[in-house]
């Protein structure tokens, strides 16, 4: 009795670590280079200077959090970045032609949803490659910025620049931009939709096992597709976002974010192969790599470059990790 | 006729005939100065570093792999031969750039290696285990570079690209040369048939007795060389290393020309001349960018949609529904079906 009563003690103490284990360590990492940078440099370890982590990159946040989604059913999608770029040109565009703001956010948002939406019905439909779809996807949204104009677009509406200039004052000498509130509230609705709707258990179950998933009569096209639906929309406020942060439109925006994104996802203890992994590890991944720039800006002497092989070799030892804790799991 | 559906030849016949409309003069070749120049002859020279890189990819996915470092490896080849190169205290003679086409190609396979490592030893998923060196090569590259565009005078190095063999641009001669001898090597020895075991299922392939890790291992080895010298023919180009920019996104082109080529990504099926005729139909499809007068600037959207037309005539999905459609047009008139059968069974097939 007691035995069995071990072993199942024994089994659940390993279990639960093993499964928050990359997100634990995630934090720790964020936790110890916060407090490094803090040592090093005098005025790192305030307030403000975490705040400014979540001021410049919320828009990488939110585009994480989509990017989650696609990769816990086993995904990718490689048009995030493009799209953020697209979704700014978009916005500039219209608003220069003298739409209303909130008609061009909501165009802007529509547009993101309806292309994921596309690239998810021709994933699962027509059965090709996520890779391949989205690939297209980057190509054909990057291409129509210039479409629009090859020309930057500056912005000067009203609304979007009262955006842009808000401070949220959060008591004391701090404050936050509205975009960092609109990214958390992304992120709780993403932890709802994921862990407490029927809509986020078969996005797990779809990773997991697709052919188990379907068995049980899952939805699994609506899962699969939706996921995409979600990373265009996430990618659409992103762009958004993103907007509000350099207030012009441009072609050359964001090239290249889709790796971050993915980055950040990896180094959040999401597994590329899907089934596992939580959105506030993602949001971790998000913090650490804005961590590595922030201490690249405060260190001053060090090159830009270096942030792209700190990345590299923080994304090395995450998947080394996984794997170290995949093969404990197995074994 | 099924065979050449399934390499899908209709998209560059399309593209060449499209700029024969164009430009009467697309096919003519001639020769000048003992090199032989005209558009047929830039596609391949232009192309030849994309056909290059997608032969090394051709291989990987075979395995069931990916390589997503193909082009900041180009960077890296560029970087370290003309660094080298530059700050040589000879700068213009032969053997200063022969040393630093040979520590490009080095570090290339070292840096092959590594992906391999991670692949074949650790277990760790292709596409992020060549992610990795990705994200952290372009600033590898930048390092050597110290983030400025190298310039270099080096008749040799310039020659990789410039000097022509037999009228025959150098660049198009190593590209046919590599692609042969991979051919001969995988059609012609057991390993060809080995690589398609791994990529097929690579623990039965282990207990089978192939050494399963070893290929893995040498065909990212062998993609990164691939690479390494399709950027050093990039470089040469321009007698320069642009750590920023040399072989951007040159990964994604080249998964593209093995996809067209008929290649599974699934692994374990792969076809070297199907890549070659990718790799074509892509280098192709930019110089028809050019010709037709689109503007450079819109190009991406036009590869896009040949991307997804491409894909979308290719998917076996589609393939099915346009059978079923056809069998129901050809089922309509069963009763006149026996009356005129030899005509029928003609035009059926």
């Amino acid at each position: 009795m007691t035995a069995v009563a071990e072993r199942v003690r024994h089994a659940a103490g390993r279990r639960v670590p093993t499964r928050f284990l990359p997100v634990v360590v995630t934090f720790a990492l964020f936790v110890l280079m916060f407090a490094g940078g803090g040592l090093r440099y005098e005025s790192f370890a305030s307030g403000q200077v975490l705040l400014n982590l979540l001021i410049d990159n919320s828009f990488l946040v939110v585009l994480a959090v989509g990017m989650t989604f696609v990769i816990l059913t086993g995904g990718i999608d490689l048009s995030v970045g493009s799209v953020v770029a697209l979704s700014t040109m978009v916005a500039a565009a219209l608003l220069r032609a003298g739409w209303s703001p909130v008609l061009v956010m909501l165009v802007v948002l529509v547009g993101g949803a309806v292309f994921g939406l596309a690239m998810g019905a021709v994933i699962h439909y027509l059965e090709i490659q996520p890779f391949i779809v989205t690939l297209a996807g980057m190509f054909l949204a990057r291409g129509l910025c210039y479409v629009i104009d090859l020309e930057s677009i500056p912005i000067d509406d009203p609304l979007f620049r009262t955006i842009a200039q808000t401070a949220v004052p959060l008591g004391g000498e701090l404050f936050v931009s509205p975009s960092v509130l609109v990214a958390t509230v992304v992120v709780a609705i993403a932890v709802y939709v994921l862990h407490l709707t029927r809509f986020g258990r078969t996005v797990y179950a779809v990773g997991g096992n697709p052919q188990s998933a379907m068995l049980m009569g899952l939805r699994v096209a609506q899962a699969r597709v939706g996921v995409y639906v979600i990373s265009g929309a996430c990618s659409a406020l992103a762009g958004l976002l993103f907007t509000f942060y350099m207030l012009s439109g441009y072609s050359l925006h964001a090239v290249g974010m889709e790796l971050d994104a993915i980055a950040a996802v990896v180094i959040g203890g999401t597994l590329l192969t899907g089934g596992s992994g939580f959105v506030l590890g993602s949001v971790l991944g998000v913090l650490v790599l804005g961590t590595i720039q922030t201490i690249l800006s405060f260190e001053g002497t060090l090159s830009s470059w270096w942030s792209r092989i700190v990345i590299g070799l923080l994304l090395l030892v995450f998947v080394v990790l996984q794997r170290v804790l995949a093969r404990r799991g197995v074994a | 006729m099924r065979d050449l559906l399934r390499r899908p030849v209709w998209p560059l016949v399309a593209l060449l005939l499209l700029n024969l409309a164009v430009m009467p003069s697309f096919f003519a070749v001639r020769l000048q100065d003992g090199r032989l120049y005209g558009s047929l002859i830039d596609i391949l020279h232009n192309g030849a570093p994309l056909a290059l890189a997608a032969l090394g990819m051709t291989l990987v996915i075979a395995t069931r792999g990916i390589d997503l470092s193909v082009g900041t490896v180009v960077a890296i080849s560029g970087a370290v031969a003309c660094t080298w190169i530059a700050s040589s205290p000879d700068p213009a003679s032969p053997g200063t750039a022969l040393t630093g086409i040979g520590l490009a190609l080095a570090l290339a396979a070292a840096l092959g290696a590594w992906n391999g490592f991670l692949v074949a030893r650790l277990g760790i998923q292709p596409i992020i285990a060549t992610l990795v060196l990705m994200t952290a090569g372009r600033g590898l590259a930048q390092l050597v570079t110290d983030g400025q565009i190298i310039t270099v005078n080096n008749g040799f190095f310039a020659g990789i690209s410039g000097s022509a063999l037999l009228a025959v641009p150098l660049t198009v001669v190593v590209a046919a040369a590599v692609y042969a001898l991979v051919a001969l090597v995988t059609r012609r020895t057991a390993l060809g048939t080995l690589v398609e075991a791994v990529g097929i299922n690579p623990e039965a392939s282990r207990l089978a007795g192939v050494r399963s890790q070893s290929i893995v291992w040498t065909v990212y080895v062998f993609a990164a060389l691939c690479a390494a010298v399709a950027g050093l023919m990039i470089s040469s180009n321009v007698n320069a290393a642009d750590a920023n920019n040399a072989g951007l996104w040159l990964e994604l082109d080249a998964i593209l020309a093995v996809v067209i080529g008929g290649t599974s990504l699934a692994g374990g099926r792969y076809s070297i001349a199907g890549t070659l005729l990718g790799a074509l139909t892509i280098q192709t499809l930019t110089t028809t960018i050019y010709s037709v007068g689109i503007p450079p600037e819109v190009s991406l959207v036009f590869k896009a949609l040949v991307v997804i037309l491409v894909f979308l005539a290719q998917a076996p999905k589609v393939r099915a529904l346009m059978r079923r459609r056809r069998r129901r047009r050809d089922d309509a008139p069963p009763p006149a079906a026996t009356a005129v059968p030899a005509e029928t069974a003609g035009s059926g097939r």
